[in-house]
């Protein structure tokens, strides 16, 4: 590296506003969070410094660890039943013409309902007098309940985020099914490729960037699910249905408690965290291989 | 002048180091390029990975600690609760650990 060209680094200041904004509305408030954790508020004059004491609180919260099994099911079912149902929606979608278009607006309609009204909408469905779903099922003598039983509360759930969601799962494989152009396919069917042998190795392995972002936002969304069954369920019967945000909620901002319900955020934040770390190292990683493979073959 | 976002010291301490890691870490890029490599972490890692995964870590094992101070206590029959410094202790050398092997 002789000759370096002289940069000018004047540009970096254009990047202030941008600092100063993500300072005052993310970087500022997660810091006040940390600071509440530790300690006890009861007016800004009358605080005491408590150290770990919230955060030993809710490590030891028996219930806290029942949310959180509760959570990590439910957020893997949300991705075991939306991931692969969206990839066969969008390759059964019409690739163009009009019926592309309706297609597409009939299965994004659900993504514009906001979730206090999705919870609404389930909540008469799935009534035994007055809802549809509710009635039928009662009809056909099943003993349909979901204020009342929690493994139907729980599937009435999942069946609520599915319905909801996995329009966006199938928009976004559909947008990655349509980038792939026509070149392979022809190769395919040269080769005379089966349809299976397509979609391994032609239409899955170029879905893998948008497959990415549907996993990451279906995980990190349904983790943080909270209007939906609260709305539909109330977190109940019991706690069958109440999830991480939910019982944070419950048992912490719905008295006012700073102290802990910052402590709880913080685990909630840092759990979180981990998981998409994960997530993504993981994706990263099935990426890589499939790209090596493909360079051996 | 903070006094009304009831801000305290131990709090300021801890943004400041955090704050002086990334700066040093930004001193650290620029004099000595970052590479790539494979310790024994189970995927390849830059200098920054490394100090994530170690700050991460460190956090899960002062929680795990704290969540599990009242069990060490009654195994190892002590009279109060192991004090938190323990951990953080053991999360630091964990951090030094994951950045120059990891």
């Amino acid at each position: 590296m002789s000759t370096t060209k002289p940069v000018n680094q004047k540009a970096w200041w254009l990047v202030l506003p941008v600092v100063i904004c993500v300072a005052f509305s993310a970087v500022l408030p997660l810091m006040t969070v940390v600071n509440y954790s530790l300690q006890d508020i009861i007016s800004p004059e009358r605080r005491v410094f408590v150290g770990t004491e919230w955060f030993v609180a809710a490590m030891r919260d028996e219930e806290l660890h029942g949310a959180l099994w509760r959570q990590l099911t439910f957020s893997l079912a949300v991705l075991a039943v939306e991931i692969p149902l969206g990839i066969m929606l969008a390759l059964s979608m019409p690739a163009k013409g009009w019926k592309a278009s309706a297609v597409l607006v009939v299965v994004s309609l659900s993504l514009l309902i906001p979730w206090n009204v999705v919870g609404t909408i389930w909540q008469i469905y799935g009534r035994a007098d007055i809802g549809l779903l509710g009635a039928m099922l009662q009809k056909m003598g099943f003993d349909y309940s979901y204020t009342g039983n929690a493994t139907h509360a729980w599937i009435t759930v999942l069946t609520m985020d599915v319905w909801h969601w996995t329009p966006l799962v199938a928009l976004l494989c559909y947008a990655g099914l349509r980038s792939i152009p026509d070149a392979y396919y022809q190769a395919a069917s040269i080769d005379g490729a089966s349809r299976f042998a397509v979609f391994r190795y032609i239409q899955l392995p170029k879905m893998r960037g948008v497959l990415m972002i549907a996993v990451l936002l279906r995980f990190m969304d349904s983790f943080m699910i909270y209007t939906e069954p609260f709305v539909l369920t109330g977190g109940g019967p019991g706690n069958a249905t109440t999830f991480l945000s939910e019982y944070l909620t419950q048992k912490a901002v719905g008295q006012f408690d700073v102290g802990p319900a910052a402590a709880f955020s913080l685990i909630y934040f840092l759990i979180i965290l981990l998981l998409c770390f994960i997530l993504y190292n993981w994706m990263q990683r099935v990426g890589t291989a499939s790209k090596e493979g493909a360079g051996h073959e | 002048m903070f006094d009304w976002m009831v801000w305290t010291t131990p709090v300021a301490v801890f943004f400041t180091s955090i704050a002086l890691m990334l700066a040093g870490m930004t001193v650290w890029e620029i004099k000595s390029p970052t590479i790539l490599r494979k310790g024994f972490l189970p995927i390849a890692t830059t200098r920054g990975d490394r100090l994530f995964i170690g700050l991460l870590g460190a956090a899960y094992i002062n929680l795990a600690f704290v969540g599990l101070a009242g069990k060490f206590a009654a195994w190892f029959q002590l009279e109060q609760e192991p004090s938190v410094w323990i951990s953080f202790a053991i999360s630091m050398v964990v951090l030094v650990l994951v950045m120059r092997k990891g």
